[in-house]
């Protein structure tokens, strides 16, 4: 690793840090207990097994998503349709393996391929716009979000509906549940499938021609045209591979033990957060998990907190903010990089001499 | 149904839902005008429609509380240009980050200050009057579109009229339209381009604070979670399609007031309630996609030619 | 006419001007405006006319030498200072904003107000009309700029440098984008403007236009004034002697040439660009293996519209392109490279590389389908990574590993790559745009040897260069490009000399029949 790389890791986890501090200040104004709340929020996770299997739980969605923008950003496309993709991922699950009847063992396979295909179709539309409309895909990306919202709350309202528990679908089949991997907490079989979908979007990036292609796209368009890259191919397919990490997500999440049945009806927030997840891995899906470990640490410990004390879990969302705003900022620091890439010059400089 | 639509209520209505899109429409403008993408109107609405409602109960006036929202918003649009001029932050993460911390500071806040985190009912907020226009409220049919309708609904057709005055009449509105067209040119006479875009940017979030105060403080008359509901990714999409004018974005809230009010009263029908919050949305995408084509097809014949 | 005391406005003594990445574009240079003259500044691309203007108005700063204006030496510290005193200069690109009127565009910064807070636009149009009319130019200062001709544009600016005051003038190549009617309006009223006491540097490489309009010219080659003449007592030969030649002769052993088979044929090629302008005029030649056609010319001749259209950049021309008898209209860009065409760019940061990716992503750009180095899906790494350590030795690229970005590498290095790319394909024909500009001195010497080996070997090389040295010294064939068309072809390029060069470069020359542009 050079030295340039190694500052830009100082560098993020200073950020962090700033965030976190800032974020400790927050609770000692909104607070009557600030010390408490901090303790809790640093060492709830910590307290016991089924905490701590709730970060890993936690950590699941995010690897999803966080993966999956990884690939739409590396392309440069800022689409963000994952969010829809990720929820319309939970419907279909859900409706597959509610209505679909399917033999146990094959329900929640099938249920989550169906998810991961139509998160992929619903992911392409702001491509496809862009492509035969030219409309900005961040705009037209953002709308689709509500439709999926609303498109999901109707079919769930209409279709899958409990009458007796009012705004959730019927429960779901417990033999499509994704089984739990440790005793005494919620950790699932959807954290194995959550790992291997970040290990094989690392291959796919780095490891195969597409992969290739995409970051070539994403860095420098004239160069991959120069290139012979078919450019409209690679936008197309980057963003699709985004929507099946999305959409399987999706369905992952909502067949883990963590929900009995379909009740999304709002938008959950995994498509904002995977950009976070996206800005602290470098947009390399090989360090989501990591990524997705400190975020889930974040948020368990978060919503500890706000159990035992008076500070709210949206305390996180500040956090996040703020290390977003740090972490992309060129300039933050950028007198101490400087500094540092002189001085090394200045070495090197000095070694050839000697040599 | 046909009738309603004719009915001046329906229109009462459109200017309504207009309202907050056309300030945030406004605010997308000044915003993209001086050559930056606002996204974080967003996040500035929210902020502002909780602000609005705490600085009313605070100050006992809406007046009071509308004018320290607009501050407030001013300072996040400068929050914004901060990051994004000085620490090269990219304009869309930044509003990003913006918009995450709406979200949870809004929660956060409600939370600390009444004790609720669903809706703001406890706090005794002032809305902003409804004004009946003297003898315009006379006027059949048109009177009761014209008149009637809240304090903030006028301010936003008022600031239509002054930001075209502001961006096509005064020297500072031709440098902002100047730093966003061509910099360079710009900065050839003198103009100090980081200096244009800092007021723009502040404008532009005092002008989205004014269409998140309106959400609670006219609309409706409290705060609740998540409430502007991706009004200000709408106002986006209608600023880009009116050419980033303010009478452009006007004429497209106008339409985008109108799916809305639509959505609003097909309420009363049969029709599911999912898809029909669906229509602004759709609305929206679907102005877009034709925008956008013709667009391309002009360039592309510009080129061709 | 000419004032017989001289009247001297502005002198610029002993310039220096050294780029932080070493690059001197100014050694020294000295200048001298009499008041009310038109003062030619003539040099070919890279000569540092640019760089002396940009010193005056502010843009950069000297590193040595001094400026007198009016006697009085002085700085200049920035664009607001060159105008405060009294210096305007119009850019080659226009700096005017579109979607404004002509009006607002020369008040833009010092707008007349009215009630305190609008624009007073009915006295920025009378203010407008009155100098266009002062000046005698011809405008509607109510029309927006993105509906004028170009010509007009240029008025524009010409105009708004006067609003500010300025009392000289810099026309950075003016008649660049100019029709020959829009030239002869705009020299029309430079003489007015001489005549009213303004003083005019016009910077340019037409020497017909310096002739029919300039007092004086001071010649520039290679960062260094060739000295300051009366135009009316020089030839256009000797302008063009003092500013294209040599300053250290390179040679290369080089074996005979064996042309081989015809490689790669034009036929009547004609290529407009986006704004419609006719840049490549029925252009017609043949290339064979085992040759160098080296094409020389100034810059803006057409030459990156013929090498994009061979390479496939631009489908949009008219005539026809076979390479190795494959018409290539139908092809992809990835065809044409199947084709064994390497190609290195013109900008090599533009489209020649990817700076955040590092070394070995840059080297395999065009060749990752190859069999060799990735099956149907997966890359093999293991072998890229081996041959990029080779190709770093072979082309002596600089660098810790091949994981260091592109980006962190010197311009020199950076070329290196690209051109380590582009040749391990083995290519056949290769297509070479400015191939060392900007690069070390080493650098330089090792790419064209590496083009002379690929020569050898019966590879076709069409090798496009500002570099007088290098396409002398290289090339087999030699044409030149003037207007989209060759103003003349040589097939004996020893027995070229510069200054025949620098004519038909001009345009002072142009050959009618040409012999060996065609083979058959």
């Amino acid at each position: 690793m050079n030295s340039v790389k190694r500052f830009d890791m100082f560098r993020m986890f200073f950020s962090v840090l700033v965030a976190l501090l800032i974020s400790f200040v927050i609770i000692f104004f909104v607070s009557e207990e600030p010390v408490t709340a901090i303790v809790t929020l640093i060492t709830g996770p910590l307290k016991s097994k089924r905490n701590m299997g709730d970060v890993v739980v936690a950590m699941v969605p995010l690897i999803f998503t966080g993966t999956g923008v990884c690939i739409m950003f590396s392309a440069n496309q800022i689409n963000l349709a994952t969010e829809g993709g990720f929820h319309l991922g939970g419907l279909v699950a859900a409706a597959v393996v509610l209505k679909m009847g399917l033999p146990a063992g094959l329900s929640p396979i099938v249920a989550i391929c169906m998810a991961a295909l139509v998160g992929a179709v619903f992911c392409a539309i702001p491509a496809v716009m862009k492509i035969k409309t030219g409309s900005p895909e961040l705009v037209s990306s953002l709308m689709i979000n509500y439709l999926s919202l609303w498109f999901c709350t109707f079919i769930l309202m209409h279709f899958l509906q409990d009458p007796s528990v009012g705004s959730a679908s019927y429960k779901l089949p417990a033999e499509s549940e994704l089984p739990t991997l440790i005793k005494g907490t919620n950790i699932h079989a959807g954290l194995l499938v959550a790992l291997l979908v970040a290990v094989l979007g690392y291959v796919f990036l780095y490891k195969t021609r597409t992969g290739y292609e995409l970051r070539l796209t994403g860095e420098n368009e004239a160069f991959a045209r120069y290139s012979g890259i078919n450019i409209v191919k690679v936008i197309l397919i980057s963003q699709m591979v985004g929507g099946v990490i999305a959409g399987m997500g999706g369905g992952v999440e909502l067949l883990s033990p963590i929900y009995s049945r379909f009740s999304w009806v709002g938008l959950l927030g995994y498509g904002w957060d995977a950009i976070i997840i996206c800005t602290l891995a470098k947009k390399n899906p090989l360090y989501t998990p990591l990524a997705a470990l400190f975020l889930a640490y974040l948020r368990t410990g978060a919503s500890i907190m706000a159990r035992y004390t008076d500070v709210t879990l949206e305390i996180v969302q500040i956090t996040q903010g703020i290390i977003i705003l740090l972490v992309v900022a060129e300039q933050f620091l950028s007198g101490m990089k400087h500094r540092m890439i002189a001085k090394e010059a200045k070495a090197s400089l000095k070694e050839e001499e000697v040599a | 149904m046909l009738q309603n639509l004719l009915s001046p209520e329906f229109f009462n209505a459109i200017l309504r839902a207009t309202t907050p899109i056309l300030f945030a429409s406004l605010a997308a403008s000044v915003a993209a005008k001086s050559g930056i993408t606002n996204m974080a109107l967003e996040g500035i609405m929210l902020f502002a429609a909780l602000f609005g409602v705490v600085f009313s109960a605070m100050t006992g006036n809406f007046a009071g509380g509308l004018l320290l929202t607009m501050i407030a918003g001013g300072l996040i649009g400068l929050l914004l240009a901060f990051f994004v001029l000085n620490l090269k932050t990219d304009e869309i993460l930044a509003a990003i980050a913006i918009n995450l911390m709406a979200t949870g500071g809004t929660v956060l806040l409600m939370l600390a200050i009444s004790g609720d985190r669903g809706s703001s009912t406890s706090i005794a907020s002032v809305s902003a009057p409804r004004i009946v226009i003297p003898l315009v409220d006379k006027i059949p049919f048109l009177g009761q579109i014209l008149s009637g309708q809240n304090l903030m609904t006028y301010l936003s057709i008022l600031a239509v009229v002054v930001m075209h005055l502001f961006l096509y009449k005064t020297p500072l509105g031709l440098k902002i339209r100047a730093v966003g067209e061509n910099k360079n040119a710009a900065e050839s006479v003198g103009i100090s381009a980081k200096k244009i875009q800092y007021i723009a940017l502040i404008l532009s979030g005092v002008l989205a604070s004014m269409g998140g105060y309106f959400l609670s403080g006219g609309y409706m008359n409290m705060f609740t979670k998540d409430m502007s509901a991706g009004k200000g990714y709408i106002a986006l999409a209608a600023s880009a399609m009116g050419g980033d004018t303010p009478i452009g974005g006007f004429l497209v809230s106008l339409l985008f007031g109108a799916a809305q009010a639509l959505a609003n009263m097909m309420q009363l029908t049969d029709i599911p309630h999912e898809l029909i919050q669906m229509v602004p949305y759709l609305t929206t995408l679907v102005g877009l996609g034709i925008y956008s084509y013709a667009g391309m097809k002009r360039r592309q014949r510009l080129a061709g030619k | 006419m000419a004032c017989l005391e001289k009247n001297i406005v502005l002198q610029m003594n002993h310039i220096m001007k050294i780029y932080s990445n070493g690059v001197v574009a100014n050694e020294d240079v000295s200048i001298e405006l009499e008041k009310g003259e038109i003062h030619a500044l003539l040099g070919e691309n890279g000569a540092g006319k640019s760089t002396l203007m940009k010193v005056l108005f502010g843009i950069e700063s000297p590193d040595e030498g001094q400026i007198l204006l009016n006697g009085q030496e002085t700085t200049i510290r920035s664009p607001q200072d060159a105008i405060s005193k009294g210096i305007g200069m119009v850019h080659q690109h226009f700096m005017l904003v579109p979607s404004l009127t002509v009006a607002e565009n020369i008040i833009l910064g010092v707008e007349p107000k009215k009630k305190g807070v609008f624009i007073d636009m009915e006295k920025a149009i009378s203010v407008a009309e009155e100098i266009a009319k002062k000046y005698n130019f011809d405008i509607d200062v109510r029309a927006k700029v993105e509906e004028i001709p170009v010509g007009i544009k240029q008025k524009v600016e010409i105009l708004k440098a006067l609003y500010r005051g300025a009392d000289i003038l810099i026309l950075d190549e003016p008649t660049a984008v100019l029709t020959p009617q829009e030239t002869d309006e705009l020299f029309v009223q430079l003489e007015k403007l001489r005549d009213n006491g303004h003083t005019i540097i016009f910077i340019s490489h037409k020497l017909d236009e310096i002739k029919r309009i300039c007092n004086r010219a001071t010649i520039m080659r290679s960062g260094r004034s060739m000295g300051t003449y009366e135009v009316k007592d020089i030839s256009t030969e000797d302008m063009s002697r003092l500013m294209v030649g040599r300053d250290v002769v390179l040679t290369f052993d080089k074996e005979k040439a064996k042309p081989a088979a015809t490689l790669l044929k034009v036929r009547n090629l004609a290529v407009r660009n986006t704004q419609g302008v006719l840049k490549v005029d029925d252009l017609s030649f043949d290339l064979r293996g085992g040759e160098i056609l080296g094409i020389a010319g100034v810059e803006g001749n057409g030459q990156s519209e013929l090498i994009d259209s061979l390479t496939g950049l631009n489908k949009s021309y008219q005539g026809q392109i076979t390479v190795k008898g494959t018409d290539i209209k139908g092809c992809s860009i990835k065809g044409i490279r199947d084709l064994k065409v390497a190609h290195i760019p013109e900008d090599r940061m533009v489209s020649g590389c990817a700076g955040n990716l590092n070394i070995l992503e840059n080297l395999f750009s065009n060749q990752y389908t190859d069999p060799e180095y990735s099956g149907k899906m997966l890359l093999k790494t293991k072998r890229i990574q081996e041959r990029s350590n080779e190709l770093i030795r072979e082309y002596l690229v600089k660098c810790k590993s091949f994981r260091q970005n592109v980006g962190m590498l010197s311009g020199g290095n950076i070329q290196k790559v690209i051109v380590a790319r582009e040749f391990s394909t083995g290519p056949d024909i290769i297509i070479a745009n400015q191939p060392t500009r900007g690069v070390d001195v080493g650098a330089a010497e090792f790419i064209r040897r590496r083009l002379l080996e690929f020569r050898n070997a019966g590879c076709a090389v069409i090798l496009v260069s500002a570099d007088l040295n290098e396409v002398f010294s290289l090339s087999d064939r030699l044409a030149v490009m003037y207007k989209g068309k060759f103003s003349g072809m040589f097939t004996d390029v020893e027995a070229v000399t510069e200054e025949e060069l620098g004519q038909y470069m001009l345009g002072l020359k142009h050959q009618a029949d040409q012999e060996g542009v065609i083979y058959e």
